[in-house]
């Protein structure tokens, strides 16, 4: 009988095909040797790592699902085990690349033109552009429908005005993806760095996501070619399509920060003598074990056969609603208590829980909080949205 | 010139290693296994010395293991070899590295074409034998230098200049191609596949040999029988000696020539 391996205790893996294992392991190897060495550092200094980015993009982790254009063509399982094993690292790197590749190489290949995506895809693969996504508001994020960014018709051209707020990469990126209400209904645009009147400014006293630059984006008359709205994104459903890849990238990805502190709670608990015997010989350390356990093992299958959906374009938004809302939830909870079964040596950097729960009051806030996610599933169930 | 990379598949350093019952191998259901990194560093040189301009017409990485031992060819593929030659047959399947090498061999002396360079990692992380490649320069009857830590062609790549570390000091050889070379870590540093790449490497060509085609061949041609595998015995108690630093010592030294024999 095959022995159980703590970390896939239903053996998930199985379920994979040899190009998603091998995916999952090239990943998996980067992060062990390229980025756990360095990041509980630049978390604790409150940078990004941005020497990161050049091997981000000669791995092809960025736009990988895209066909084309110097992308992988990978499949959507393949995303998502590419998310769980970057998060796995941490939540700031995994967001970089989600953004760059979920919510603005996405809508630019979905809803841009063929020019458009000629000059900025091949360039946000090799990660030579960066790129963000402006949605949010200063004054509230989860109604996106109440958007005080304006556009309006100027000639060919389109005058932005307004501001984003809590915006991944926003000082980073030359490109920002924002979503504007006009005459005509909510379009997109795709604002460059050096435009006038377009200006960033980084979000600093952050106590999650410290590895990654969040921002503040502002517009003051931005004089914007009409060559550079997304032609063929009308609406407020254009911008929630985005979110639906992002957030089922983050439904795969929270499991990576799961069984980073499951693991190092594990051992942990094995050689830590309290009372006499080691802890995991307690108890109530294993019935805490235990629950980890299951609760990972749940969501490792609820993402599975999510990625299977998605693959076979059968997948509905409310069904990552769903895997969002209880995978952050798994992730979150289990983090904290593994920073809680460390003592003392939770509270220390030198253990990865207390980074990971931190970053995953970010992760568990964005893309949809806890309580909007639970809203959509309520709809669907009822047919009534009570938000 | 053509050059030769051989992989083999290994278990994971991380993996836990389970010796199975009857002592004929390790347990492999279930078992991360990966390209072994030893075998990396001679994919990645034949890689650098093509993109720095070195007239190398072709790449090819050869495996002898079963079906799962794909997953390391493809490896070497995405890395940027060429071609592969995948040896597989329950025949050739052995624990026995000197066989493994043979029956490698065999293959080689079939390609009319020949290589300039057969690379090898200087040893497997598995079972650390350093054998397959000294055998295989044997069985192929051609110049081998182990554990090379620098290279330089000379010659248009007719010949090369090898060096490897000695106690306290570093050889410099001169050669001539065809050579075999085994290679150290430090030498250069493995790339990552690229996730486009992996892609791209299931679209390149793979040759997979059988028993059909190397008939004459049994692991009685290998000079070296595989006996048994064993796990290590258990680990015996540590004994702990307390007490005053004197009384300390006194008990040590009492344990080191009563019980342990050793003073």
């Amino acid at each position: 009988m095959q022995p159980i391996d703590p970390y896939d205790f239903y053996r998930v893996g199985d379920l994979l095909s040899d190009d998603e294992r091998q995916v999952r392991d090239t990943v998996a190897k980067f992060v062990d040797e390229r980025v756990l060495p360095n990041i509980a550092e630049h978390f604790e200094k409150d940078e990004f790592p941005r020497e990161m980015i050049p091997e981000v993009a000669e791995l092809g982790l960025l736009g990988c699902t895209i066909d084309g254009y110097d992308c992988a063509g990978l499949n959507y399982v393949s995303y998502g085990l590419m998310c769980q094993e970057l998060e796995r690292g941490d939540s700031g790197l995994r967001s970089f690349v989600s953004v760059q590749s979920s919510l603005v190489m996405f809508p630019i290949h979905e809803y841009g033109s063929e020019e458009q995506k000629n000059r900025w895809l091949p360039a946000l693969a090799k990660g030579e552009a960066i790129g963000c996504f402006g949605l949010t508001e200063p004054d509230g994020g989860s109604d996106p429908g109440v958007m005080k960014t304006v556009a309006k018709r100027d000639g060919d051209d389109w005058i932005i005005n307004g501001a984003k707020m809590w915006i991944t990469n926003g000082c980073l990126s030359d490109v920002a993806v924002v979503w504007a209400e006009t005459d005509e209904g909510k379009r997109g645009f795709l604002v460059e760095r050096g435009m006038k009147g377009y200006t960033t400014r980084e979000i600093k006293r952050k106590f999650s996501l410290r590895a990654s630059v969040t921002s503040e984006l502002f517009f003051d008359n931005v004089r914007v070619p009409d060559a550079n709205r997304l032609p063929k994104a009308e609406g407020l459903a254009a911008p929630l399509s985005c979110l639906t890849q992002a957030r089922f990238g983050i439904a795969w990805g929270v499991i990576g920060p799961a069984i980073a502190c499951f693991n190092e709670v594990l051992d942990y608990s094995k050689v830590r003598v309290l009372f006499g015997s080691p802890l995991s010989h307690k108890q109530a350390i294993q019935m805490r074990l235990a629950d980890m356990s299951r609760r990972i093992t749940t969501a490792q299958l609820l993402v599975m056969q999510l990625g299977r959906m998605k693959d076979a374009g059968t997948m509905h938004h409310t069904q990552v609603s769903l895997a969002k809302w209880n995978n952050c939830r798994m992730a979150i909870d289990i983090c904290r208590d593994a920073r809680d079964m460390l003592g003392g040596s939770g509270i220390t950097v030198e253990f990865s829980p207390i980074r990971h729960m931190l970053n995953l009051e970010s992760v568990i806030t964005y893309e949809g909080t806890e309580t909007i996610h639970q809203l959509i599933v309520g709809g669907e169930l009822t047919g009534v949205y009570a938000f | 010139m053509r050059i030769l990379t051989v992989i083999k598949q290994v278990p994971d350093s991380n993996a836990a290693i389970k010796v199975k019952g009857d002592g004929s191998g390790i347990e492999t259901a279930g078992l991360k296994q990966v390209c072994d990194p030893f075998d990396e560093f001679g994919v990645e040189l034949a890689i650098q010395l093509r993109e720095k301009g070195n007239d190398v017409e072709e790449i090819v990485a050869i495996c002898v293991g079963g079906d799962k031992a794909a997953e390391a060819l493809r490896t070497a593929l995405a890395m940027g070899a060429d071609r592969a030659v995948h040896i597989n047959d329950p025949k050739f399947q052995s624990m026995n590295e000197l066989f493994i090498a043979y029956v490698m061999a065999e293959v080689v002396k079939k390609d009319e074409k020949g290589y300039g360079f057969v690379f090898c990692g200087k040893n497997n992380i598995d079972l650390d034998s350093g054998a397959v490649g000294p055998a295989l320069a044997e069985y192929l009857d051609l110049p081998h230098v182990g554990a090379v830590t620098g290279l330089d062609l000379t010659n248009g790549g007719k010949s090369f200049v090898a060096r490897r570390r000695v106690e306290g000091a570093e050889e410099v050889l001169e050669g001539e191609t065809p050579a075999l070379l085994t290679i150290e870590k430090g030498l250069v540093e493995p790339r990552y596949p690229s996730l486009p790449n992996l892609m791209k490497a299931k679209k390149k060509p793979v040759q997979v040999v059988t028993s059909a085609e190397l008939p004459d061949i049994d692991a009685s041609t290998a000079g070296t029988d595989f006996i048994e595998m064993s796990p290590p015995p258990p680990r015996p108690d540590c004994k702990f000696v307390e007490g005053e630093p004197e009384e300390m010592a006194r008990e040590l030294v009492r344990l080191l020539r009563e019980e342990a024999k050793v003073v």
